[in-house]
């Protein structure tokens, strides 16, 4: 019971936060200096003022601007983004077409990433002060430091280019018209490079975290106890210490989920991923406005989840924490 | 021990503070190593690494040095680096002291001003803003400072809540200083150390998310940049690599760097953790 009231009083605060990105995203957007319709005009080979005005009155963008926003806000409530300004198709329609990709490569970057950088780090703590601690921490330093893009361009380099091994670019082997295993075979050898090299700076991330959490739970007194007790070392390690260091590893994870779709908007420009963090750089470079507050407002509501989840979960866990957090 | 000694026993920092030196070098003496600019063609286009002994590092597509490029990209690196962490650190450190000190209201509204920054993914909103406002270095820069404040007001919030009610303070409120002073003479020295670990791990990040940006395209079309010099380099992968490879090493030298000196300060500001890190 307890545990329903509080998921609706976080569903309310969430959808307020996502109402705030979009009302912030919007002043935002329309603060830029430089009109849509008259690039648009302009890219249509006319800088006639009667045409601008036309798109101006055709995208509503002559209307003040609250009165913009106020219909916008509408029309979200009401599952409607609006139009693109190019393509004259709907928003959602753009967005609901990109975004399993971009849900694919993020959720297997994230699992990929929690798991590598989970093991890597108990096993640092577990042999710490030995060659296997130093070696995954300098690896995991290394990566720490390391810009994103270029791992994924030597990833390139190495993997498609010299070695041949794996596809540089897209997302499936394009005209090769492939159906069921074929293809869901296909799409994982082209999903490999990508994952990898938007997990590996999050994997250094968790793996630097998790050695902390185990070694801090390693000095507690249960953890002497157990020791005391003859308990063995794997499983005072599993048992004892894993699951109480676990905890700020996934609200830290949580809480790292809008850095992923940050990161997918590079890893999806290098390897030509079809997913929505291009569609939004596309849309800013083109001003078209709508796709991008559209991906924005999808994001956030991405975010909102993965942050809402983890908050039920860990209740869940951890029945020790108060549901009236 | 001094803190300088506890410093320097630490050898990553050590190692990360001799790189850094070599990088603010070069980045300050770029105009004498290399006089001509680095956007300008001066070697035959496409030379590999080696092949000519005045290019050691190669020329690009245009026959741009890449080692002249490698220097005055520093400079771009460092500044909006340093730059970026001052401006968020200031937001950061405003808006942390005045949620921390006077509580309430105050900080229930200007927590949940910081939650909302947080949710809303830092290097998009970051891409937005350098897009809409033109890429310069003013943009670029604010940009990043923009996103990157709210660690900074979460952390000094909590180092003032659990600061604010010390016996010194009490006596200071005793006494009748005002909240700013308190505030700025009493509490902030007293919360230095973990602001200042804090700082420096974000310059790394923000020399990072530098480069991403010019990397997508979106960095001072006026500054030789590492990202941009990645960007550029994309396309000839196959038949350049050294156009690549040596910018991202710069990056990934600079930003280690930093980060080995960020641990070492704070093994040194903080000796009493020193044993939990093992």
């Amino acid at each position: 019971m307890k545990i329903l009231e509080f998921a609706v009083q976080r569903l309310s605060k969430a959808i307020l936060v996502v109402i705030g990105v979009v009302i912030l995203n919007f002043l935002l957007i329309h603060m830029a200096p430089g009109d849509p319709a008259s690039v648009l005009a302009g890219e249509a080979g006319s800088g006639d003022a009667k045409f601008i005005e036309q798109l101006r009155a055709q995208f509503g963008l002559d209307q003040p601007l609250y009165w913009q926003l106020w219909t916008y806000l509408k029309g979200v409530l009401t599952g409607d983004l609006g139009y693109s300004y190019r393509n004259q198709v709907p928003v959602t329609t753009l967005i609901l077409e990109r975004l399993p990709a971009t849900l694919l490569l993020t959720g297997c970057a994230f699992i990929f990433s929690l798991v590598l950088g989970i093991v890597l780090g108990v096993l640092a703590a577990y042999r710490r002060g030995s060659i296997t601690d130093s070696a995954v921490m300098t690896g995991a330093l290394v990566f720490y430091a390391t810009p994103l893009f270029w791992v994924a361009l030597m990833a390139v380099l190495v993997f498609s280019i010299h070695l041949d091994w794996l596809p540089p670019f897209d997302m499936e082997t394009i005209g090769a018209d492939m159906t069921g295993w074929e293809r869901v075979l296909d799409i994982a050898h082209h999903l490999i490079l990508p994952t990898v090299t938007l997990g590996l700076f999050f994997t250094a991330i968790y793996t630097r975290l998790t050695r902390a959490s185990m070694l801090e739970v390693m000095g507690l007194d249960f953890v002497k106890t157990a020791r005391a007790k003859g308990v063995p070392k794997a499983r005072i390690i599993r048992r004892h210490v894993l699951r109480n260091a676990i905890l700020p590893i996934f609200t830290f994870a949580s809480m790292q989920a809008g850095q992923l779709v940050g990161g997918a908007v590079l890893t999806e420009t290098v390897f030509s991923w079809p997913g929505i963090g291009r569609l939004m750089f596309d849309a800013l470079m083109q001003r078209d406005y709508p796709v991008l507050l559209g991906v924005f407002l999808v994001t956030a509501i991405v975010v909102v989840i993965v942050n809402l989840v983890t908050d039920l979960l860990y209740r869940v866990v951890d029945p020790r924490i108060e549901a009236a957090g | 021990m001094s803190f300088f000694l506890r410093f320097a026993r630490n050898y990553g920092a050590l190692l990360g503070l001799g790189i850094l030196l070599l990088v603010v070098a070069v980045a300050a003496l770029a105009p004498l190593l290399f006089p001509v600019s680095p956007w300008q063609s001066v070697g035959d286009p496409f030379l590999a690494p080696s092949e000519d002994p005045s290019y050691p590092l190669g020329t690009d597509m245009l026959g741009r040095d890449i080692a002249a490029g490698l220097a005055y990209g520093a400079r771009v690196s460092l500044l909006v680096g340093v730059v970026s962490t001052a401006v968020a650190v200031v937001i950061g450190v405003t808006l942390g002291a005045l949620a921390g000190f006077y509580g309430g209201r105050t900080d229930d509204l200007l927590m949940r001003f910081t939650e909302f920054f947080q949710t809303i993914p830092a290097f998009a909103m970051a891409v937005v803003l350098v897009a809409i406002f033109s890429p310069n270095i003013v943009s670029i820069t604010l940009a990043i400072a923009v996103v990157s404040w709210p660690p900074v007001a979460r952390l000094v919030r909590a180092e003032f809540l659990s600061l604010r009610s010390r016996e010194f303070v009490q006596a200071a409120i005793v006494v009748g200083q005002t909240g700013p002073r308190i505030i700025l003479t009493q509490i902030l020295p007293n919360a230095i150390s973990p602001i200042i670990v804090t700082a420096s791990l974000m310059v790394a990040t923000a020399i990072l998310t530098e480069s991403s940006l010019s990397f997508l395209g979106l960095g001072d079309r006026n500054m030789m940049s590492w990202g941009f010099m990645i960007g550029a380099a994309r396309t000839m992968l196959r038949e350049a690599w050294w156009m690549s490879v040596f910018p991202g090493v710069a990056i990934l030298l600079t930003v280690l760097a930093i980060n080995l000196i960020g641990e070492g300060l704070n093994d040194a500001m903080n000796p009493h953790l020193r044993g939990r890190k093992g």
